[in-house]
This record gives C-alpha cells, structure tokens and sequence, in this order.
C-alpha cells in the first residue's frame, strides 16, 4: 500500500502509472476517461444547478422572478441536466474508478469508451438545444400525448445508448481483470456495489431505449399514437430506476470514502454483499411509485411492486444505514477513539470535506429522502401527495443530500488522485458540503412540507391569480416556498463554491505527479495490523446502535402520522 | 501468490452464494429478469386487459 | 479496506456479528409489517383508491359528461355550470386544457360513483384543502366511490404539468349538508 515511486511500466496492453498515496494501479486510458467523464458532469450540474436556482426562486412567491414559460422551460432544462447528464456522466467515472483503478486493470476498449463518452456528450446538448428552442417544455418525464421537438426524444436515446456502452466496457473492465488476475478472490465491496449500479443502468437504459425510440417515432409522425399509461409504466422503468442506481453508486462512494479517509472496512463483507443483492433483485420495482393514483393497475401490482417485493430493497439500504456508519465506527474505535458512545463520532475528521459530505449524505439520505421515500411509495398514503411538491421534496433529499453530495465529497479524492492536482482554497473547501448540505436539506425538507398541504408540483402561480375559479393554498403553504428559495440560494452558494474549487483545482491546484508533496486532506494511513474478522472487541458499536435506534422511531412515527392523516380524508371504498 | 496455504485454501469448496456474487453476469441476468417480469409484463398485462367502456 | 479485495478468500463463511443480526431481523419484520398493512388497509381502512377502470374515447367521454351536466345542472358561475347531480348517482368530471369540468355539487354524507378522465393531455386531479390527488389520463376512465365528509367549498388544483396554462386549471367541488 505504500509503493513510494510512481514508476511508469509500460506494458503491451497498458499503460500504468502507481499512485503514490494509495499504491493502486492506474491505467492512464482510464484516467483520462474518467477526468473526461468528470469534467463533462461538473459542467453539466453547474448549467442544471443554476436552472435549480432560477426555478426555486420563481416559487419563491415574493420573488417570482421568471414568466411562466421560461419557468417551464428552465424547469424541463433543470431536470435533465442534473437529474440525468450530471449523474449519469459521474456514474459512469465512477464506474471506470471502481474497474480498472481498483482491480488494477487495464480499462476494455479505451477506443469504444470515447465513442460512449461522444454519444453521451451529443445527446446531452442536443437535448439542451431543443429544450432551448422553447417548444420542448414538457419536463423531464415528457408524458405524451404532449409532444417535444424530435431532437428531444432523440438527444436522450443518443445519450442513453452511449450511457449504455459505457457501462458495457465496465463489464467488459471486470471481464478483463479476472481473465489477466489483476487481483485475488473477489473483487473489492466498492467495486460490488458500482457492478450493483451498473446492473440497475443496464435495466434503467433499457427501458429508456424501448419507450422513447416509439415517441421519437411518434414525434416525427411514423406512429399515429402513443398511449399514455403504457408510457408512463415503461417511462418510469427507466425514470426511477436511473434514480436506484444513484443509490448503489453512493452507498459505494460511502463506503469508499470511509475507507480513504479514515480506514474503515466493512464490518461483514457478507451483509453488505448481500444487501447489495437485495437492490440488484429488487429496487427497481419501485417504479412502480409513480403509479398508485393511477387508472387501471390492479391493487396487487401496486402492492408487490411499490414494496420492492416485501421492501426487501428497504431492507438492503436499512443493512448499508447500519454497516456503514457501523464500519466508520470500528474504524474510528480502531484508531483510538474508543471512549463513551460517541468519541469516534466527535473526533472524525470533520474539517476534510470528503468526510463530512459523506457523513452528512448518509444521514441525509436516510432521515430525509428514505423515510420520505417509503412513506411516499406506501400504496393508499401517496394519494395524500400524489404530485404535490412534496414528491421533489422526497427526491432532493436522495438526489441531492444524498448522491450529489456524496459525489461532491468523492470529488475531494478524485482531484488529488486522478487529476493529480491538489485542492486550492482548503478553508472554502471545509465549509462547502456544510453549506450545500443545510441548504440541500432546507430545500428538502420545506418542499415537504408545502406538499403535505397541497402546494402543486411544476407550477408557476399557486395563488391561481389568473385562473377562472379561484381558491387558496394554506399560507403554510407560502411561507414553505419562501423558506424553499431561501435554501436554495445557501445550496446554490455551496454549488457555487464547489464549481469554483473544482474548475480551479483542475487548472491551478498544486500539482502532485512530481515530488513528494503530502496532501491538504490526507488519506487514512491504514493501521499496520487490521483485525481479523470477529477476533477483535472493536465490533462492540454503541454509537451506531443509538443512531439506528433514532432512526427506526422516527422512521415509525413519521409512517403512523401520515396513516392518521389519510385516515381523515374522504371516504373512498 | 501462488504458494502453499493459498491452493490449500482454494482446494476448500466455495459456499454457493458467493459463487452467484461473484459473478457478475448471473447477477446481471437476474438484476434485469426479475424488474422486467414483475414490473415491465405484469404492468402492460395490466393495461392491455383494462375493459372497454360500456 | 471497502477498496480492496476482502482478505478471507472464503468470505460467505464469515460468521456475522450480533448487531448486525439483530438489526436485519428488526428491519425485516418491520417491512413485513408494512407490506401487510397495506393489504390490511383494504379490509379496514377506508381510504382505497379504486381500480375500476374502463377505456374510452375522449370525445365519448366529453359527451358522457356534457350530457350529465345538462341534466342535472341548477346554475352556473363564470359560465361553468353548476351541477347537482341525486345523491348516489354517477357523477362525471373532465378535465381538459385548462380546467376542470364542471363545477360540481355534492351532499355530505352521500356516496357517489365518480368518473375521472380527460380528453386531451394529462392532468392532477388535486382536491383541496383535503388534499387527495390523482393522476388523470386521457382514454381512461376512472371509477372512485367517493363519500365526502365535511361540507364546504373545495377547491381542484392540476398537479401533472399540461403545458404553458397549468397553472390556470382549476375547478370547485361545493359539499352541502
């Protein structure tokens, strides 16, 4: 692990550099590929994130600031660029990452990886452009019989079937390794939980590929009609799905990063495995989400699909809540912070950024987007927010406080280790995921609320100002969607600031290829003896115990009250 | 790593279920068979048998 | 390290630690739980949105309800009419671009089929205060036996986006004792 020259071996079908602070191999095809990936995701959550912006602060009723069609227009623009490009373009470095750099592998097909990164690139803009173009407003879920530009439908496909090549040369990465034995027995947990992301993508960019190839016909006039529930099903085979490989890719950059920063490493490579397993069989029935307050499904499709089969997906990430603060803690009580329940919290490395937007993805994710996640997908209990803003409420707290986080704290360890350029303006750098994390949560947390009273979802005046028969919101209501853009604009600082240590970083940070340079945030140097499995009293974990505990009740309560409040409603028998 | 307490490990039988884990295509074919059948069929047998207006 | 291949080549066989048991049990039985209470919610609870769905040709069902608004409409109100259908009867609502169709008046109390459909774009039926939503397609009908609980004047929001005037839909619900 600590190989101190960073020799170049140059092989015939390879070319490899060693890193000097984790002692990988990392072949420079790939690395190129995944700065490439990189750049290309940041770029697009700044275009999308400043959309995000415009459109919190246009439902921010006091501010309104944009007329209806350009709110409608930036908001489809808002949703594809950080819902799909920024993601997807982050997942697929992440993919290279967990491939080739972990195993230690040459990457498959550096050439057809190009031409991945190419399609996805083309579609992407193509998409923006008809967006732009003004008669493409039909938000990211383009639900026919409303129609976009030709070039909407087809900017997606073109950048799904490059997603999909790309995550064909990952599999073609893992073919590789195992064939040459680039490593011994299996293949690493991180690299298991992107083969989970990865698994999810292939169904995901599938089912993309099988709804919109028939629109895209239907939007040029080779079909005469698309029915809108078959749509929607299929749709959502690849509109939720692609939001279920986020979750496999961020449970693994948490379990990355505790490993990097601290050294932590599963408490059991078994559980962890196996909920993985769990997601790969069945998160991506909960697609099934967005049809329960819709016509013509039967009651037992809903049931068995909205659960993910007897929420035994739930139970995989309830499995991660425990293992991996779990892991974070025998590792910290392995260092040597052992007193009371909470030491090895208290004196984590807090002022890494890596670490905190890790930790704070975790417990965001959990609290905010998962609780709300499951108590959203409940069969009857969606009918009290059935497309109300609390539905964007839920997925901010997962996409944002959770993989868009955990992305920007991996991003701490990509520059250093891939760009080989060490992080500029280290103080900015320590407040950041604080500052995305609060306003993220803000943003969460109060769309939530304004859902639970009835505030639409994609909608430019909810005071009806101009409507024929007028009524009024709660002024709850209002003030959520006040303190909603409030939020965003702190989120939008810390997006900011993330964008500018980034972009800065990767043109002016110190550079790391030459010399012996020690890093801003330091890797964990990994304690000379690690315990075997169960033969050490570091597994004794009260702190994660009493934060799972915490998490259950509130998890409990918060499913009860909505039962109590939908017992309330109108009869429907 | 090729020498003698490895091959005597690797002589040692390993447990089925982490021969499925290790493999990534089986876990591939069951991650899109199962989706598929339970969410993408049962869901247009669903809409495809939805009567017609009387 | 999660970043590297686990050291026990035979990791299955690991044992698992007790926390770790008693935590998969507890979230186990709790997503039983909440699997079954979903069912249970069908026999005990009386919030189920019906299933009963039919369907239908956008201009049919615009005749359906036109035909049951002439019928039993009272009155009308920015020139949507008013309509009081007998309690127990078929009630029909469209929506369209961009409202909701007609204005409807129901006896607290009394149980109605409510028929649901629109004859253009999607749309959100999304009744309030109350707070129930539901999604509304075109060529689908949808049947509801709903039974309003509290009189008052209720107003019907469009939560799925339909184009540039989604924000103008609207439509009333008017519950009498």
């Amino acid at each position: 692990m600590t190989a101190i020259d960073a020799s170049y071996a140059g092989t015939a079908a390879g070319n490899f550099r060693t890193c000097r602070y984790t002692g990988l191999k990392v072949d420079s095809a790939a690395q190129t590929l995944i700065k490439a990936n990189a750049v290309a995701a940041v770029i697009f959550l700044a275009v999308g994130g400043l959309m995000g912006l415009l459109v919190a602060l246009t439902r921010w009723p006091a501010v309104h600031l944009l007329p209806s069609e350009w709110f409608y227009l930036i908001l489809t623009g808002h949703g594809a660029n950080v819902l799909l490009f920024w993601i997807i373009f982050f997942e697929i470095a992440i993919l290279y990452f967990a491939s080739a750099v972990l195993l230690g592998s040459r990457l498959a097909t550096p050439r057809i990886a190009w031409a991945a990164f190419v399609l996805m690139i083309v579609g992407a803009v193509m998409t923006n452009i008809a967006v732009f173009q003004g008669d493409s407003s039909v938000m990211f879920t383009s639900y026919p019989p409303m129609q976009a530009a030709p070039h909407f439908y087809l900017g997606l496909i073109v950048f799904a079937v490059g997603a999909l090549v790309a995550v064909g040369v990952f599999f073609g990465t893992l073919v590789i390794a195992h064939g040459e034995r680039t490593y011994e027995g299996s293949i690493p947990l991180v690299t298991f939980g992107a083969l989970t992301a990865a698994i999810i993508a292939v169904f995901t960019l599938a089912s993309g590929a099988i709804i919109l190839v028939p629109t895209f016909l239907w939007s040029v006039g080779l079909i005469s009609e698309m029915d809108p529930l078959l749509y929607k099903v299929i749709w959502w085979g690849m509109g939720h799905s692609s939001q279920q490989i986020n979750v496999a890719a961020h449970v693994s950059v948490w379990y990355a990063i505790g490993a990097l920063t601290i050294g932590a490493k599963p408490l059991s490579e078994k559980v962890s495995r196996s909920a993985f397993l769990l997601y790969i069989l069945f998160l991506q029935l909960a697609s099934a989400h967005h049809l329960l307050a819709d016509p013509g499904m039967s009651a037992s499709w809903k049931i068995v699909n909205t659960s993910y089969l007897m929420y035994l997906a739930v139970l995989g990430s309830m499995i991660h809540g425990l293992t991996v603060p779990g892991a974070l803690e025998a590792a910290q009580r392995r260092n040597g912070y052992t007193k009371g329940a909470f030491e090895w919290l208290r004196k984590a490395p807090w002022g890494n950024p890596a670490f905190a937007g890790m930790f704070l993805s975790l417990v965001m994710f959990g609290f905010i987007g998962g609780i709300s996640g499951v108590v959203l997908g409940t069969e009857q209990l969606n009918l009290l927010m059935h497309n109300t803003i609390y539905v964007p409420g839920h997925f901010h707290g997962t996409v944002v406080t959770g993989t868009t986080l955990a992305f920007m704290a991996m991003t701490y360890y990509v520059l250093p280790l891939i760009f080989q350029r060490d992080i500029i303006w280290p103080k900015l750098a320590r407040i950041q995921p604080y500052l995305f994390g609060l306003g993220a949560a803000g943003i969460s947390l109060f769309m939530m609320g304004a859902g639970t009273l009835g505030v639409p979802r994609r909608h430019w005046d909810m005071s009806f100002t101009d409507a024929i028969l007028q009524f009024e919101l709660p002024s709850g209501g209002f003030l959520m969607m006040g303190l909603n853009g409030l939020s965003a604009v702190v989120a939008s600082a810390g997006g900011i600031l993330y964008i500018l240590i980034t972009v800065g970083t990767v043109l002016w940070g110190k550079r790391l290829d030459r010399g012996e340079a020690p890093l801003t945030f330091p890797l964990h140097k990994r304690a000379a003896t690690v315990a075997e499995y169960g033969s050490h009293a570091t597994v004794k974990l009260p702190g994660t115990i009493i934060l799972v505990t915490i998490f259950f009740v509130s998890f409990v309560l918060y499913y009860f009250v909505n039962w109590k409040y939908l017992s309330e409603l109108w009869l429907m028998r | 790593m090729t020498d003698h307490p490895e091959s005597k490990e690797r002589q040692e039988k390993v447990p089925a279920m982490q021969q499925l884990l290790d493999n990534p295509f089986l876990l591939l074919f069951i991650g899109i068979t199962v989706p598929t059948v339970l969410y993408i069929v049962w869901g247009v047998m669903e809409i495809a048998s939805i009567p017609i207006a009387p | 390290m999660a970043i590297t291949p686990p050291e026990n080549r035979l990791w299955w066989n690991e044992p698992i630690e007790r926390v770790e048991i008693g935590w998969i049990v507890v979230a186990f039985l709790w997503g039983l739980f909440m699997f079954f209470f979903m069912i249970a919610w069908h026999f005990i609870g009386g919030q189920n949105l019906s299933t009963e769905t039919y369907r239908v040709t956008p201009a049919a069902y615009e005749e359906k309800v036109a035909a049951f608004a002439e019928k039993y409409q009272v009155d009308d109100e920015m020139g949507v009419p008013i309509v009081r259908p007998p309690a127990g009867e078929d009630v029909y609502l469209l929506g369209r671009l961009w409202e909701w169709w007609p204005i409807l008046e129901l006896k607290k109390g009394q149980s109605y089929r409510f028929h649901l459909s629109s004859v253009d774009w999607q749309h959100g039926f999304s009744l309030q205060p109350v707070n129930i939503n539901i999604s509304v397609h075109p060529g689908y009908e949808q049947i509801i036996n709903f039974t309003p609980t509290e009189a008052g004047e209720y107003g019907i929001a469009c939560n799925e986006y339909c184009g540039i005037g989604h924000h103008l839909m609207t439509g009333r619900i008017r519950v009498v004792e």
